[in-house]
């Protein structure tokens, strides 16, 4: 297997495709929103239940490819716990690492996405469940498309 | 102007852009539904005419232009025996077949059209031939109604179709040859039912009409749409066939110049078909090298054609079919040039893109197919699609790289 291909097919990313974490509908939630890539097909649900400004719980549903899935299943993992402007920082390091492999600069999973940029047709796959996320989180009530976001 | 015989056995060397390393790997194109490589004739007539020809048609008197309009008028009578047409009056120039569709849907749909009246589809039609026609309805009032499709073996449910096929149906709009499930739709018999109750029929032949013999008087439609792409030729061109007594009767769709016989400041009037519906300068350096391409596919015989890329889809369909959590679209027997499937656990982008590093072409997505792939609960499928040029060790290649893929998710 050549050298991108594994980078972009982390252990890490396998692992969260096969075993996604915090997969389907919260019953507790009290934001959610909905994300697709209308070209590809993928969908996502992201579900919160928000305590004041902080992330108190997060899930997702939704189908894709490995990329999206491990993504949006590492992304709750990540979200968990965190505030809203904590989200956003985390989002735009997210995005620095997908859009240009820019390594973090603390220790993190989301690592393992930097091989994602050498496929720029799969950024959209990483950030899907961020977009929805970010939606969900600012009460946004429009679907998220990665497509009319700036990627 | 036309081509070299084309022999089967060095058919390959007629297309140099297959001959390339892909990631390391000798390219194997698969990806012919979506558009199919360009032989050399092709090419050079394209070299050729911009070499030599290259002038503004129909309005010129000195040399250039009379070739130019002998180029584009000639592929245009070339375009009409390729298709079995009367007369090269019902052959109209556009950008391809979603062009062709549209033009249909607001032109003779935006006439003819009433509140109560329905356009009958299938469930199995590419987007460009549904929302051309979801948008007619939304300005006329007309309905749409859908013939449904069979489940996974992909036929058309015909059992209920006198129950949808009733006199309010004015248009009768199908696809010849599905792109996502390879069904081949018995466009003569469905032409024939139209017919039966006043229905006017679009055939959309962009899968099928580089594929296999496609005869509009055989068939019996009253309009077909294809794309030149699809069959060889280049892009950005491609034809809309119509029956001339309905395309006398029909209304341009765009404005400009070469459609009109007399322009006054408030009102104008239109030349008769096909002029009125090709509005402004046409495509003709790819409207002549569209010439070239039948060509090409009548030297290779298009029922041989046929032959050809169905038994590569067969075989490439009895093979997959041996593969752990597959699913397979479409017929199980007579198919198209292409097949269609899912794996269980395997998303079809990571399909593909495992295929692209072993430098095998192929599409995965909804191929332009939403509403079919949501009643069969898929969000994409992997389509291999075949031509001409695809040999059986490329299906080895395919099957062995499927299998690696399947490898690697196991883990
Ligand atoms: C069945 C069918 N119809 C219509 C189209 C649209 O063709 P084009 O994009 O050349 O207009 C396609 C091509 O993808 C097709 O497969």
């Amino acid at each position: 297997m050549s050298a991108d291909l594994s980078d972009l097919y982390q252990q890490v990313i396998l692992d969260h495709n096969r075993r996604p974490r915090n997969r389907g509908k919260l019953p507790t939630a009290n934001r959610s929103a909905h994300g697709d890539n209308p070209s590809c097909g993928d969908q996502c649900d992201v579900f919160l239940r928000l305590d004041g400004d902080r992330i108190a719980e997060i899930s997702f549903d939704g189908s894709g490819c490995a990329i999206s899935q491990a993504s949006a299943s590492l992304m709750t993992t990540q979200l968990k716990g965190k505030t809203a402007a904590e989200a956003e920082k985390l989002y735009a390091d997210f995005h620095e690492i997908v859009a240009n492999g820019k390594e973090p600069e603390e220790i993190s999973d989301l690592a393992a996405f930097a091989g994602v940029h050498a496929f720029p047709a799969r950024i959209k796959c990483a950030t899907l469940s961020w977009h929805a996320a970010l939606n969900a989180l600012h009460g946004e009530p429009v679907a998220a498309t990665t497509e009319s976001h700036t990627d | 102007m036309s081509a070299i015989p084309t022999s089967w056995e060095r058919i390959r060397e007629e297309f140099p852009i297959l001959d390339q390393q892909v990631n390391g790997h000798p390219l194997v194109y698969l990806d012919n539904a979506a558009t199919t490589q360009r032989p050399r004739s092709v090419v050079a007539e394209l070299d050729r005419f911009y070499a030599r020809d290259n002038s503004n048609v129909h309005r010129g008197l000195h040399a250039l232009s009379m070739r130019a309009t002998d180029a584009y008028e000639g592929a245009r009578a070339r375009l009409t025996r390729f298709i079995g047409a009367a007369a090269a009056e019902e052959v109209i120039f556009t950008r391809g077949t979603t062009e062709s569709i549209n033009l249909v849907a607001a032109s003779f749909g935006g006439a003819n059209l009433r509140r109560g009246d329905v356009i009958l589809l299938t469930e199995m039609e590419h987007h460009s031939n549904l929302v051309p026609w979801q948008m007619i309805a939304q300005r006329t009032g007309a309905t749409l109604r859908y013939v449904p499709v069979t489940g996974d073996e992909g036929l058309l449910d015909l059992s209920d179709i006198d129950r949808l096929l009733t006199p309010e149906v004015k248009i009768f709009a199908f696809t010849h040859v599905s792109n996502t499930l390879g069904t081949v739709n018995p466009a003569a018999d469905l032409c024939a039912r139209a017919r039966r109750v006043g229905a006017v029929s679009v055939v959309d032949a962009a899968q099928s009409i580089g594929h296999m013999p496609v005869d509009v008087g055989a068939i019996g439609c009253d309009f077909m749409a294809f794309s030149g792409h699809k069959m060889a030729g280049p892009t950005g061109i491609g034809v809309l066939y119509g029956r001339r007594a309905l395309l006398d009767a029909m209304p341009p769709w765009q404005g400009g110049g070469g459609m009109i016989s007399a322009v006054d400041f408030f009102e104008s009037r239109w030349k008769p078909s096909p002029e009125r519906f090709e509005a402004g300068t046409p495509n003709f350096g790819d409207a002549a090298a569209l010439g070239t391409a039948c060509d090409f596919l009548d030297a290779l015989g298009r029922e041989r054609v046929r032959e050809h890329d169905g038994a590569l889809a067969r075989e490439a369909y009895e093979r997959l079919a041996e593969l752990p959590g597959i699913r397979l679209l479409g017929p199980a027997g007579e198919r198209g040039g292409l097949v269609s499937f899912a794996f269980k656990d395997v998303h079809a982008h990571d399909v593909v893109t495992f295929a692209d590093e072993d430098g095998i072409a192929l599409r995965g997505g909804h191929h332009c197919n939403q509403p079919l792939m949501k009643k069969l609960g898929l969000a994409s499928t992997v389509r291999a699609s075949f031509y001409v040029y695809n040999e059986r060790r490329e299906i080895d290649a395919l099957v062995a790289s499927m299998r690696r893929t399947l490898r690697f998710f196991a883990g």
